[in-house]
């Protein structure tokens, strides 16, 4: 495995929290698992029973944000803590982009990660949180890579592909995992004059263009959101390079959510087995119906900047 | 880490998988989700039969769960393998914002070891057969019994590999004793 940061550690024997290596940490302990966005407790505890490594407590899944319209903010803390209170799996909450206000009373509530998401209303259309400010980890969403590196310089400690929210489509998560996967592997044949060109045309700071180009993969975990319906959704992003997947409104958007949040943890799982996938992606009822791209009017993953 | 000590490694996900694997290494994860997984899979009874017939095993937080006699705040449903005798309370250092690493004094090493806990287990009772190799605070964080080891940390997070090579030793000094 690649070490970026040194071993030692100035706290010494009493020990550090919110170091760097503490919030990258828990990331890489989803990897290959399953994060569910729920909105009460009874289904935080469906998720966790299905297998979920997380849960993203939510007031509205992104596919009822989409038809409600109006301003999507941050959570009630009631509606986080009663999630909180459900399960034993680490429990994540989103924030506007931008609201570090926000985020301040998330990390209060004791939330295990942060989401800064482009699914609620950004909160400031410049500026994203300074997420090295807080001890709780954050994860942030991205379209290509110069974006993907730009959220882990504010200090963001996973990345996970946009996609386009409460679709049911998978073509956009596609889309932004083969740009970001593309990107990284291009670098990795660069020579060293031309990572700064790179560095340039990504707007991405050099040393993290560098690391790339060392390590052939970013320094942090990258995961899949945005579309993801069906067991093969799930597998499709993971053979792709996607170290785990989020599953929005996939899962309580469907006929029948408990056998179909089963079958998308076990083909996170088993993502390379064809055998286990058929077997897994039988008899689940009907799918979220989902939406083409070209019916949509507001694309959420052009928020961010 | 462990092939960059000379060992060759696969992943383990079906019983198939299981064959030819002459030691298991259980990872990080959710303990939860993992206990789960190996029902699913049909991996729980074939493991539990090889881990039993003495086959060595290291496992880090959610392995150590997985490993232990006794798990304090699990899931009613969860099943751990039983197979080191020492009782683990999930979550037992807090959430992740109370997620923390630390240096630690490991029995056998010159000199100390940097640690990384996340949402990490707590051993709350140790029995007489288990060995305990390091400490933090006075709570055990890497204990043996026979052929099992298990740490609360995460040795893999850090570049020190002295941890997996000491649990390469135990795989070697067992076949040795095997052959």
């Amino acid at each position: 495995m690649s070490s970026t940061s040194s071993d030692s550690s100035p706290a010494g024997a009493a020990g550090s929290k919110g170091t760097y290596r503490v919030k990258r940490g828990l990331a890489e302990m989803m990897k290959g698992g399953v994060i569910m966005d729920v909105v009460t407790p009874e289904q935080a505890k469906i998720a966790e029973d299905s297998g979920a490594c997380a849960v993203m407590a939510l007031e509205r899944v992104p596919a009822d944000i989409r038809r409600d319209g109006g301003v999507a903010r941050m959570s009630d803390p009631e509606m986080i803590e009663g999630i909180k209170a459900a399960v034993t799996i680490p429990v994540m909450a989103k924030a506007r982009i931008g609201h570090f206000v926000e985020a301040q009373i998330l990390e209060a509530l004791g939330v295990d990660y942060i989401d800064e998401s482009e699914v609620l209303t950004p909160a400031d259309e410049t500026h994203h949180i300074d997420k090295f400010a807080f001890t709780v980890p954050f994860v942030c969403g991205a379209t290509n890579l110069g974006e993907a590196l730009r959220r882990i310089s504010e200090g963001a400690c996973m990345i996970r592909s946009k996609g386009e929210a409460g679709t049911g489509n998978i073509v956009e998560a596609v889309r932004h995992l083969r740009n970001i996967i593309g990107d990284i592997r291009k670098i990795t044949q660069a020579d060293s004059a031309e990572l700064f060109q790179w560095a340039k045309q990504l707007q991405a700071p050099l040393p993290l263009v560098q690391e790339i180009a060392e390590t052939g993969w970013l320094p942090v975990p990258l995961f899949c959101a945005g579309g993801i319906a069906t067991p093969a959704d799930a597998a499709l992003a993971m053979q792709l390079g996607a170290e785990a997947v989020f599953v929005g409104s996939g899962i309580f958007k469907s006929d029948d959510p408990m056998p179909r949040a089963k079958a998308i943890v076990e083909a996170t799982t088993h993502f390379r087995d064809p055998h286990i996938l058929a077997k897994v992606s039988r008899g689940l009822g009907a799918p979220m119906t989902g939406i083409g791209m070209d019916e949509i009017n507001q694309r959420y993953a052009e928020r961010g900047w | 880490m462990l092939e960059q000590l000379g060992a060759v490694t696969r992943q383990v996900r079906t019983p198939a998988d299981l064959a030819g694997v002459d030691a298991l290494v259980m990872p990080g994860g959710e303990s939860t989700t993992m206990s789960r997984l190996l029902d699913t899979a049909g991996l729980f009874e074939p493991l539990a039969t090889r881990l039993t017939a003495g086959m060595p095993v290291f496992g880090t937080c959610a392995g150590m769960i997985l490993l232990a006699d006794e798990v304090l705040d699990g899931r009613p449903d969860q099943r751990s393998f039983g197979m080191i005798d020492l009782s683990v309370r999930r979550n037992g250092y807090g959430r992740q914002v109370d997620s923390f690493e630390a240096d630690v004094a490991v029995a056998g090493l010159d000199d100390t070891f940097h640690v990384v806990f996340i949402r990490a287990p707590k051993v709350e009772r140790t029995g007489d057969t288990v060995e305990v190799l390091a400490s933090h605070e006075g709570v055990p964080v890497l204990a043996r019994q026979a052929q099992v080891l298990v740490a609360s940390f995460h040795p893999e997070l850090t570049s020190d590999r002295r941890v997996h090579a000491m649990f390469l030793d135990m795989v070697h000094t067992s076949a040795a004793t095997a052959a």
